[in-house]
């Protein structure tokens, strides 16, 4: 079941106008994007810093205002939403963010923190509120007396815990995680994406999973989005994705992971320069200046995606009638 | 090449002391190592395993609070701990050079880039303006930098994070070491850019045949990149070896841990092998092994006697009570 929508997302974000008032243009951070998270289930977002993930993230979260298109929650479009039903979808959409230590307020008390989106949605009795501080506490694997100390009372594994309980307290539907496990220590992270894996399907949660890690996005995710330059390059299911990639950027993306074994070959795909600046995208396709597989059209015509080969790819590679 | 290794650290310790030297830390404690001419040394642990500081003992750049309290360090067949501070001077940077993880931090945003890369040179050489700059093309050319006549004359906030990584990386091959100690030098870039540089650091290590210390905490990196792999928690070299031996047959249950906690590509939503607990406070170390806490397979002995290194090969060894040869 589909439990939130993105339809040609857009979020440009203008520059300053010069001197004389000529239009300077705007950073493209997110441009046209279409996708679907569905109840219960991951979507992994991938790519590269600049990519757009991050400003993905933020307007579900309604931190940011799309410029167009527009995001769909349950059936309902977020534009028509009256102020109850946007109280209703901010506590329905959750966040836990990639560097606990700066995510936690140190003067608060842990049973504080984890209590205070209860408090500030719910006539609430503060018996109950313990009562409910104690029930989370324990979901994420800290025990009942952590409510009592301070965040700097704790390491970074626990810390981020401690986020992930506050993001359980309304009960969520969707839990954005931007980077949740990339500032931990490599013993600690697996606690953590296990963890995860483990509320998920104890309470039936739905994820927006973005990060570099690429093992890591293949591993907890159902659906995987490759994001290039503000725009969708391959949109489908994890395993399909992360173990044969059509596009060529996926394909040098995932043959950049590191490899888990010294014996695991992989066709190294070593990309020639670096990411363009999103103010002014190359035309056409816009990976086509670090392409491998270039075509002459790649510059004119812009790819849409398509389904092949059991996802959606943008290249012209895959076009039928090329 | 001759059997001589180039780089031996007999149980090399280095610990920090409290000023009223009420506290101890050992962050590298009792470490043995080798490594010869050519070869690439991973030394893989988490934050606080005590890498870093091994890296500065090596170089014998330790803060005031840290001090070498035993052991033995030699390079190239001369004892590194009996040298002065001027003789060290001259070994650093020019036989033994370092990258460190954050290239903003370590290049001087008041200096062009062409000073930067050509200070090494005029340095150790005595070279003049002129031949600096021309070293510092040709190095900005054999780190693959585009336009490099022009690179030259910028300053390091005018290039994105790729390519003051690669700057760094032109600094520190600028005299031709003998040795190249890179400390996380991959952290903070992107995954495409990571693998450029990985590979421009082993063509770099191929037509020089400079020996290569790959401080990570990141195993695949090791996979890649490493003949060699020294596993450290809490100060200590837990497991060392060959890398193929360390990731088909690891000994310590640590190392085992490790690997098994790595998430794989196409392994799809399934739970990971994870190691309870977190790493131990360096002050406060218990009795006998420091993984004791958090082992799996933890016995009596593990927490009355630390286990000694045990070859379990001519090259692989390990601190573990399990470990059998």
């Amino acid at each position: 079941m589909t439990l939130l929508e993105a339809q040609n997302l857009t979020k440009h974000f203008p520059l300053r106008r010069g001197l004389f008032g000529a239009d300077p243009g705007a950073v493209r951070a997110v441009d046209g994007v279409n996708f679907t998270v569905d109840a219960g289930r991951t979507l992994g977002v991938v790519g590269e810093s600049g990519c757009g993930k991050s400003t993905t993230a933020k307007l579900v979260l309604k931190l940011e205002e799309p410029t167009a298109g527009e995001i769909r929650f349950e059936g309902r479009a977020l534009q028509t939403l009256d102020a109850a039903g946007l109280r209703q979808y901010r506590r329905s959409v959750q966040a836990v963010f990639q560097d606990p230590f700066a995510s936690l307020n140190p003067r608060m008390r842990v049973g504080a923190i984890i209590a205070e989106p209860l408090v500030t949605n719910e006539p609430i009795a503060g018996a109950e509120v313990r009562k409910r501080v104690a029930r989370l506490l324990d979901l994420v694997g800290l025990p009942a007396r952590s409510a009592d100390l301070f965040p700097h009372e704790f390491s970074g594994g626990q810390r981020q815990r401690i986020a992930i309980a506050r993001a359980l307290s309304l009960s969520p539907k969707l839990v954005v995680l931007d980077e949740p496990v990339s500032a931990l220590d490599v013993s600690i992270r697996a606690q953590i994406l296990n963890l995860l894996v483990d509320l998920q399907r104890d309470l039936g949660l739905a994820y927006l999973f973005i990060a570099h890690d690429l093992a890591a996005v293949a591993h907890m995710s159902h659906t995987i989005a490759v994001m290039y330059l503000g725009q969708l390059v391959e949109y489908g299911p994890a395993k399909v994705v992360a173990t044969d990639p059509k596009h060529p950027y996926t394909q040098a993306l995932f043959s950049a992971a590191l490899p888990s074994h010294p014996d695991e070959s992989r066709d190294e795909i070593i990309l020639t320069g670096e990411v363009p600046s999103p103010v002014n995208p190359p035309s056409g396709c816009r990976f086509h200046p670090r392409c491998p597989h270039v075509l002459p059209r790649c510059a004119p015509e812009v790819p849409k995606l398509r389904s092949t080969f059991g996802r959606e790819v943008a290249c012209h590679l895959y076009d039928p009638f090329r | 090449m001759t059997d001589r290794p180039l780089l031996e650290l007999d149980r090399l310790s280095a610990h920090y002391v409290t000023a009223r030297g009420t506290r101890i830390v050992r962050a590298v404690d009792e470490v043995s190592l080798t490594l010869r001419a050519g070869e690439t040394l991973g030394v893989v642990g988490e934050s606080g395993s005590g890498k870093t500081t091994l890296a500065l003992t090596i170089l014998r750049l330790l803060p005031t609070a840290a001090r070498i309290v035993s052991g033995a360090m030699r390079f190239d067949g001369e004892d590194l701990l009996a040298k002065s501070p001027a003789e060290m001077r001259r070994i650093r940077g020019k036989r033994i050079a370092m990258i460190l993880q954050d290239p903003m931090a370590s290049l001087n945003p008041l200096f062009t880039v062409g000073d930067q890369v050509g200070e090494g040179v005029r340095v150790h050489e005595h070279a003049s303006r002129r031949t600096a700059r021309e070293r510092a093309g040709a190095l900005l050319r054999a780190v693959r930098i585009p336009a490099a006549a022009q690179r030259l004359r910028e300053y390091p906030h005018q290039m994105s994070g790729g390519m003051r990584q690669r700057i760094v990386g032109a600094i520190a091959i600028s005299c031709e070491p003998q040795l190249l100690i890179a400390d996380e030098p991959t952290t903070s870039l992107d995954v495409t850019i990571q693998a450029q540089y990985l590979k421009l650091l082993r063509d770099i290590q191929r037509e020089h045949g400079l020996a290569l210390i790959f401080i990570t905490h990141n195993l695949g990196i090791v996979a890649r990149m490493c003949d060699s792999v020294a596993v450290m928690y809490a100060g200590r070299v837990i497991e060392a070896g060959p890398v193929r031996q360390i990731f088909n047959a690891p000994a310590h249950p640590y190392t085992q841990a490790l690997i098994e906690s790595i998430p794989r590509l196409g392994g799809g939503p399934a739970r990971l092998t994870a190691i309870d607990g977190q790493p131990p406070d360096l002050a406060t170390l218990p009795r006998g092994c420091s993984f004791q806490g958090r082992c799996p397979r933890v016995i009596d002995h593990c927490r009355e006697e630390e286990p000694p290194a045990v070859d379990l090969t001519a090259q692989h060894n390990a601190r573990c009570w399990l470990a059998k040869r």
